[in-house]
């Protein structure tokens, strides 16, 4: 332990980023064989290591194992085997059409790698969030330096020790450790900075990108707002609510449902049935039940107490509100009619609390949202109704917004998962993986032959007008100016 | 004149504020989300054009000494066929977009729908001054943006005809132009935006974007860099020639972002490239290149000297083989090529920016690729003359830069189906065509779902089963769901 300590703190951020490009510069990251091999080796160290990924997991977070195996592990695999089907095709330069002002000209798209690039992970889905962009930073060819939190120890620990087993260490590692080791990794030039957390720390990593130019993809969070009409299949909603909140790492997800709205004669309807369904899945004493992942450290746990125990906030629980401090867990927690001003309407709650919030009529759910000021990552509505559908998606902006589910746009892979304003910059997950981890580089080729003499000096008023007719792209212009030009002669 | 100084001298973080406020008050209204509003301000900036064509030439000329032809063409056509562009493609570019969905999500559909990103600030520079002010805009307003717009000082004229035809033309409700220099330009940087466009210097963009940060801004920084010409031999030396000297003396006298920088050849090839300069100089430029009408002058005394101090190094002024000559009072400098600069001066060391051309020699030519990518800043633009397909192909695998042109140089800029932007120290982000319209926008996914199809699997309270189930769902493959279903699968 002691020279574990040690390690760390003689940690060479310097060298880390020397080795890695002398690897990029070989050419090593750039074939598709190198990115294949990492991809299958990966796809393998899933296979070989699931109970011990799962294990991990349960040490870090008490993840439910069907969580762990279907959204963190699965979840990786889905992303590495569709790199693995459709790379070569994102590898293709794309043909991009040319315009009577170069021509004869072809022109295409090429996208390369942007060369050596950080992906900083999170704490709750630690095993997804480390992985996830590495599979797009090893499609699109680039050296990787993963840095996993700290916050998630086990899974951490684990991440070094089968990325240094299963992949290519010259060009892929993983660095251990926390503030000072983060620091000394966003000192460093990289040609790309990934970061999933919050908004907070996000400021410090795009202020040190800047100092270099690099850009950044930043995934944040948000309080994620869920609509809820009346006239629906009020069971079906309500178990989609429940699923993607606190079967999403009881609660602790960037996407999960972090406070309801609906119209206060529908309130009532939709608390029985929450009470009714959250009994059917976690029984009477779901501070017992195994099929909830825990709180994970007392920091948070203080902090979600805090939010609880506010007084003008504390008389309006109305669910739940159990807490075992020992153990980290929290019951599921509902709360009604909140005021905006309190402190759980004011932060992004992370945990295992749900506020419900009263309008007159469901169209006002959407001033309540932008109202807010911020952007959420994610914006769900459940109704029927095909105009407020409609409405939703016009005048609602978050990074992504599901119509009668919660969560799931995650796992489709044709969706750039992102977010917008203080829920973040930029997008991953399929092909934009690939595309935000590659430079799309122009390639425009010309021949020897067409030399158009009107571009060079010396000027004339005759050139003027046939290049304006060549910019404009008429044909009769062009002939036009010609004859002017045999015309006038000016 | 004493009022404007006023006004100037009051833009402060007080006023940058109520800008922004009202901006977002326009915004929040919808004003600009409309497809009749941004139609009717591209349409406006059209007539904007056609009807001050020879105000827009003169404020050129006034800023740059830039020939009619130059601010004709690469700017005010330039716009024009942006603007025109938008008109004809904002209505598909509008139109969400549909998405596949997996069988995760069955039964679902969905969409990526384009949403403007609210209120923009794009600050331009002064070297194309009215074309990088509002190419920008036509993006931002496509998108369906409220607009700040910060021209560059160091092009006043233009700076101030821009705000005023603005004012005239477009909706000053939803755009505005705020002119200004450092002070302005800081009490602008200070507010919330959606998203920050600046053009102009890698010093500058870093403290762009170290403002930005502070927002969660997401910038698009379009920089600059060295960009290096190979001229392999075998090829059609004199059209090779007049592109390179179109590209770079014909664009604003050297000083444009991809002007070609420096160029590479082998030692036996050196001396028929120059002399092919020379000759073609001459044609273009006459004997006497400090007199020609067709050259921009150079911008301020500022840049003026920084040019001298680059020819005037020690190890460097004795390598002219062409030109070096200089008017200071009417900041002119003679177009000037050096043969065999060494690698550590200063004229390697930094963009150039100026009608200046070092010609670098090598043994053959595949080591040009080694030393481009030594100097370990990718430039904007880069650029290849030869006949050799292997070495095209070598070229385009091993040369990172913005974006690359083959046998010609800098009209890759005129084609809108190519993103035009940096890479590493030349910038970030693309714009023009359809990416102009995509780098204002936000990209929304969109899923819906109906209440039928309800996967029990997903739910508490969790079993082995379930999580057979759900791996064969999440494995997309039919046979598997069956298997699953029928307990035939792994535990």
């Amino acid at each position: 332990m002691a020279s574990e300590g040690e390690k760390k703190a003689v940690f060479d951020a310097e060298s880390v980023v020397k080795e890695l490009r002398a690897s990029f510069a070989a050419g090593t990251t750039k074939s598709y064989e190198w990115r294949s091999t990492q991809l299958n080796a990966m796809l393998k160290m899933m296979e070989e290591n699931e109970p011990l990924i799962i294990a991990a997991l349960r040490d870090d977070l008490s993840k439910p194992e069907l969580e762990s195996s279907i959204y963190e592990i699965a979840m990786v695999k889905s992303s590495c085997r569709m790199a693995l089907k459709k790379m070569k095709q994102w590898m293709m330069p794309e043909k991009a059409k040319t315009s009577l002002i170069t021509f004869p000209s072809s022109a295409e798209i090429v996208p390369e790698p942007l060369g050596v690039v950080l992906v900083i992970s999170a704490w709750n889905y630690p095993f997804l969030l480390s992985l996830d962009p590495v599979v797009g930073a090893i499609a699109a060819g680039n050296a990787v330096v993963l840095k996993p939190s700290e916050i998630s120890p086990a899974t951490s620990s684990l991440l070094a020790r089968l990325a240094a087993d299963y992949l290519d260490h010259s060009c892929i590692k993983v660095i251990e450790g926390a503030v000072p080791e983060t620091a000394a990794l966003l000192e460093q030039k990289w040609d790309k900075i990934l970061y999933t957390g919050n908004g907070r720390i996000a400021r410090t990593v795009m202020a040190a990108a800047a100092k270099h130019l690099t850009p950044v993809v930043l995934e944040l969070g948000g309080k994620c707002p869920v609509i809820v009409d009346s006239d629906i299949n009020l069971q079906v909603a309500t178990r989609r609510i429940i699923a993607g909140k606190w079967g999403c790492n009881n609660g602790q997800a960037c996407v999960s449902p972090d406070y309801i709205i609906t119209p206060k004669n529908y309130a009532q309807k939709l608390i029985d049935s929450l009470k009714c369904e959250l009994e059917r899945f976690y029984g009477k004493n779901p501070l017992e039940s195994k099929d909830l992942s825990r709180i994970v450290n007392s920091s948070h746990f203080a902090r979600l107490s805090k939010l609880l125990d506010e007084d003008k906030v504390s008389s309006k629980i109305i669910h739940g509100g159990e807490r075992d401090k020992a153990n980290l867990k929290i019951a599921p927690t509902i709360l009604l009619d909140v005021p905006q001003d309190s402190l759980i309407m004011t932060e992004e709650i992370f945990g295992p609390l749900l506020p419900i919030i009263l309008v007159d009529k469901v169209e006002d759910s959407f001033d309540v949202i932008n109202s807010s000021g911020t952007r959420p990552l994610a914006a769900y509505l459940f109704t029927n109704d095909k105009k407020l559908k409609k409405k939703f998606i016009a005048t609602v902006s978050a990074g992504g917004l599901v119509v009668n589910d919660t969560t799931v746009h995650l796992a489709e892979p044709t969706l750039p998962f992102g977010g917008v304003g203080d829920s973040g910059t930029g997008a991953y997950h399929g092909k934009f993986s690939f595309d935000t981890f590659s430079h799309k580089k122009a390639v425009l080729c010309r021949g020897f032959a067409g030399d158009a003499f009107v571009r060079y000096p010396p000027y004339s008023r005759g050139k003027i007008r046939l290049l304006k007719a060549l910019f404009d792209g008429s044909f009769l212009g062009i002939i036009r100016a010609l004859i002017g030009w045999s015309n006038s002669k000016s | 004149m004493g009022i404007e100084v006023e006004k100037k001298a009051g833009f402060d973080t007080e006023s940058a504020k109520e800008v922004v406020k009202e901006l977002r008050a326009s915004f929040v209204a919808g004003k600009t989300k409309t497809y009749e509003w941004r139609r009717t301000q591209l349409t406006a900036m059209l007539k904007m054009m056609d009807e001050n064509e020879p105000q827009i030439v003169a404020a050129l000329t006034d800023d740059l000494s830039k020939p009619e032809l130059e601010s004709s063409i690469y700017e005010i056509a330039m716009l024009k066929n942006s603007c025109k562009l938008a008109l004809k493609e904002m209505k598909h570019w509008m139109m969400p977009k549909k998405a596949k969905t997996s069988l995760t999500s069955f039964p679902s559909s969905a969409e990526i729908v384009s949403d403007p990103l609210g209120v923009v600030l794009i600050i331009s520079a002064w070297n194309y001054p009215f074309l990088l002010s509002l190419d920008p805009v036509v993006g931002a307003i496509a998108a369906g943006n409220a607009i700040v717009l910060k021209p560059s000082e160091i092009s006043p004229s233009t700076a101030s005809l821009l705000a005023k035809l603005v004012k005239k033309y477009l909706d000053c409700s939803c755009i505005k132009v705020v002119e200004g220099a450092v002070p302005e330009t800081t009490a602008l940087l200070e507010q919330k935006w959606d998203k920050i466009m600046y053009t102009g210097n890698g010093r500058i963009a870093r403290i762009v974007m170290a403002a930005a940060a502070k927002h969660l801004t997401p910038v698009v920084l379009e920089l600059g860099g060295k960009s290096p010409v190979i001229v392999d031999s075998g090829i059609n030396l004199q059209v090779a020639t007049r592109r390179i000297i179109a590209g770079k003396w014909g664009c604003n006298n050297g000083q444009a972002c991809i002007s070609p920088d420096y160029i590479i050849t082998t030692k036996d090839y050196a001396l028929e490239l120059v002399d092919s300069f020379k000759c073609e100089l001459e044609r273009f430029y006459g004997k006497n290149p400090l007199e020609s009408k067709d050259l921009s002058r150079i911008v301020n005394s500022n840049h003026f000297a920084r040019l001298l101090k680059l020819l005037d190094e020690d190890k460097v002024s004795s390598k002219i083989v062409y030109g070096g000559e200089r008017d200071e009072t009417n900041l002119k400098i003679a177009p000037t090529i050096l043969l065999d600069v060494p690698q550590d001066s200063l004229i390697m060391n930094e963009e150039i920016f100026g009608p200046l051309l070092p010609i670098i020699m090598i043994d053959k030519v595949e080591d040009s690729f080694d030393l481009i990518n030594y100097s370990g800043a990718k430039p904007l633009a880069a650029y290849l003359f030869t006949n050799n397909k292997k070495l095209k192909e070598k070229f385009v695998e091993k040369v990172s830069a913005g974006g690359l042109v083959v046998n010609d140089t800098t009209v890759h800029l005129a084609e809108p189906s190519l993103p035009f932007g940096g890479v590493g120290e030349s910038g970030m982000g693309a714009y023009h065509g359809k990416f102009s319209f995509d780098t204002f926008s936000h990209k929304k996914a969109v899923l819906y779902r109906s209440f039928a199809g309800d996967a029990a699997v997903r739910y508490p309270p969790y079993t082995a089963g379930k999580l057979r189930l759900m791996r064969a769902l999440l494995g997309g493959s039919i046979m598997g769901i069956i298997r699953a279903l029928l307990g035939w699968s792994k535990p």
